[in-house]
């Protein structure tokens, strides 16, 4: 796994597809290593601004090396990304995390969930995966993005906070409502989704393996910025702290505490 | 050109190394760098058992630098010296063992599992602002300050160096304490304490509230109070905060320095200790130096 490198990356186009979401097609090496569920660092010009941004990888063309981040402007460093145009220079650390397992769901029922912004990971997921599978959206109103991409490789269900269009509420309303059922699930999205998901698992007696988030400084797993608690002693500290940018970002729900 | 320098009879290929806590045991860094390059790799804190750390959020950006609140999370000196040891020995580098602690025998406990490893120098934390108990408690008064460093010279059979807090009032009655306890070498800066507040939430933004503040914004902080130690005190320092490329680090070297460390910066560009190398020959070779330690406090 030792394909971690700083690169400087062209952009190829850039689009606004929803409110304050944008749409960003990269073309770097980097996309020849990527695996549904990695990240890269994206790092802003601005010399007042350090960290990179963690952005979750939505799509890889290995054959034109090109990496496509759909991500939601939310401060300064990605409100700078959002201005990039076609032939701008970004600098990206990539690509990192563990991603999703795509075996564990080979031959089963599988549930693909994506919440807002972590609707995007699940696209690169659904192409890696042959067997039908169900995706469900979850949005705030009908400012939807990625559906359509996402029609393309399973059954699209989508559920929105005000009732809009599908479901009215969360991807679990839409389980309910639909009498959906699956062997294996594979999620992404805010906290309060994932916990909804790991007690339906769990309730279910079904494997569920969610993406999550935390502040980042290194990216690489050397700063200890962003752990999450895991119900076993993590391989890295021995203290119940993963490192969500190195043994994560996706966990098997039942190994973290959320 | 000849840029090895010698701390306490400790020779290092070149002035560079890494802050401790930026640069995990090297494991992480060395997809991005040959370890072998730099003069040494000075650990993540190492305590006598594993330490959780502290909630997150544990990190924020702030202008021009960081805030961290990590709380000294480490597997402990047993991991370390089964798994990050082994690692670090394969490399021709000195390894220099960061090791903080909640009490002195804490401290002792660690400087006597190390005295027989293959560890150039221990570096110990009296200074992260962090962690409630220990550390920076130890920092911040000199008669502490004087008492725990003269402990570990007791026990210690490696070079001892002192890693100071900024958080003081006179950064050079602790060097100067430190000295006279018999410490070998002082690091300096660790990180000056600070705070962020998300507006919108009017929420802290870290977990912790108080986190230490590191990256470029605090450089100059830290080149004033290195020059300013350099002047009170007869042992070598290690300069760090903010160094980010070679001019950064011949600042230091000038002020007072004999070795530099690369903290924050290695999160902005992980390949940037190795580029502080290659940045001080260049200036060398542009400036006609011999050797790396003419420019040791050269400023006039």
């Amino acid at each position: 796994m030792a394909q971690k490198k700083k690169v400087t990356a062209r952009v190829v186009s850039q689009k606004q597809i929803g409110e304050q979401i944008f749409d960003l097609w990269l073309e770097t090496k980097l996309a020849k290593n990527a695996h549904p569920g990695q990240f890269v660092a994206v790092y802003p010009h601005g010399e007042s601004m350090l960290l990179p941004r963690p952005i979750s990888i939505c799509e890889a063309d290995k054959a034109k090396n090109r990496l496509r981040l759909v991500y939601r402007v939310a401060g300064k460093g990605t409100a700078e990304f959002s201005t990039c145009k076609e032939g701008d220079q970004l600098e990206l650390l990539g690509v990192l995390g563990n991603g999703f397992p795509v075996d564990k769901a080979r031959g089963k029922r599988v549930f693909l969930m994506g919440g807002g912004i972590g609707i995007p990971p699940m696209l690169e997921l659904a192409k890696a995966m042959d067997d039908k599978k169900q995706v469900l959206l979850g949005y705030r109103n009908k400012d939807l993005f990625l559906e359509e991409d996402l029609a393309k490789y399973g059954d699209v269900y989508v559920a929105t906070e005000d009732g809009s269009v599908g479901t009215r509420g969360n991807v679990m309303d839409i389980i309910k409502s639909y009498s959906l059922r699956a062997d294996v699930i594979m999620a992404c999205g805010p906290m309060p989704m994932l916990r909804a998901i790991k007690n339906y698992a769990a309730e279910n007696g079904i494997e569920a393996y969610i993406s999550l988030e935390e502040r980042m400084a290194c990216g690489v797993g050397a700063c200890l910025g962003c752990v999450c608690k895991t119900t076993k002693e993590d391989a890295h500290s021995h203290v119940h702290n993963a490192r969500i940018c190195t043994e994560g970002p996706v966990f098997e729900a039942g190994e973290v505490n959320l | 050109m000849n840029t090895e320098v010698k701390i306490a009879g400790v020779s290092f290929k070149n002035p560079v190394m890494t802050a401790s806590g930026t640069f995990g045991s090297g494991m992480e860094y060395s997809d991005f760098v040959d370890l072998n390059r730099l003069g040494a790799v000075v650990t993540k804190g190492v305590a006598n058992v594993p330490w959780e750390g502290n909630p997150t959020p544990r990190v924020a950006e702030v202008y021009g630098g960081m805030l961290n609140a990590i709380g000294l999370q480490n597997p402990g000196i047993d991991v370390f010296m089964e798994r990050d040891l082994p690692f670090l020995q394969k490399y021709d580098t000195n390894v220099i063992v960061n090791i903080c602690g909640k009490t002195v025998s804490d401290y002792l406990e660690v400087v006597e599992r190390l005295s027989d490893a293959p560890v150039s120098m221990l570096e110990i934390n009296v200074s992260c602002p962090n962690v409630k108990e220990g550390a920076i408690a130890f920092g911040q008064k000199a008669d502490s300050l004087y008492d725990i460093t003269s402990q570990i010279k007791k026990k210690a059979k490696q070079p001892v160096i002192m890693k100071l807090s900024p958080n003081v009032t006179d950064i050079t009655e602790m060097a100067r304490a430190a000295e006279a306890a018999g410490a070998d070498a002082l690091s300096m800066i660790n990180t000056i304490t600070g705070m962020k507040i998300d507006i919108h939430r009017k929420k802290f933004v870290l977990a912790n509230k108080t986190g230490g503040m590191s990256g470029p914004a605090v450089k100059p902080v830290a080149v004033r109070m290195v020059y300013q130690t350099a002047q009170a005190v007869k042992i070598p320092i290690i300069g760090m905060g903010g160094i980010g490329n070679g001019e950064d680090a011949v600042e230091f070297l000038l002020a007072g320095a004999s070795a530099v460390a690369v903290g924050a910066m290695n999160f902005v560009n992980p390949y940037t200790t190795v580029e502080v190398v290659e940045g001080i020959e260049a200036y060398m070779r542009q400036y006609k130096i011999e050797n790396v330690t003419d420019l040791i406090g050269a400023v006039e």
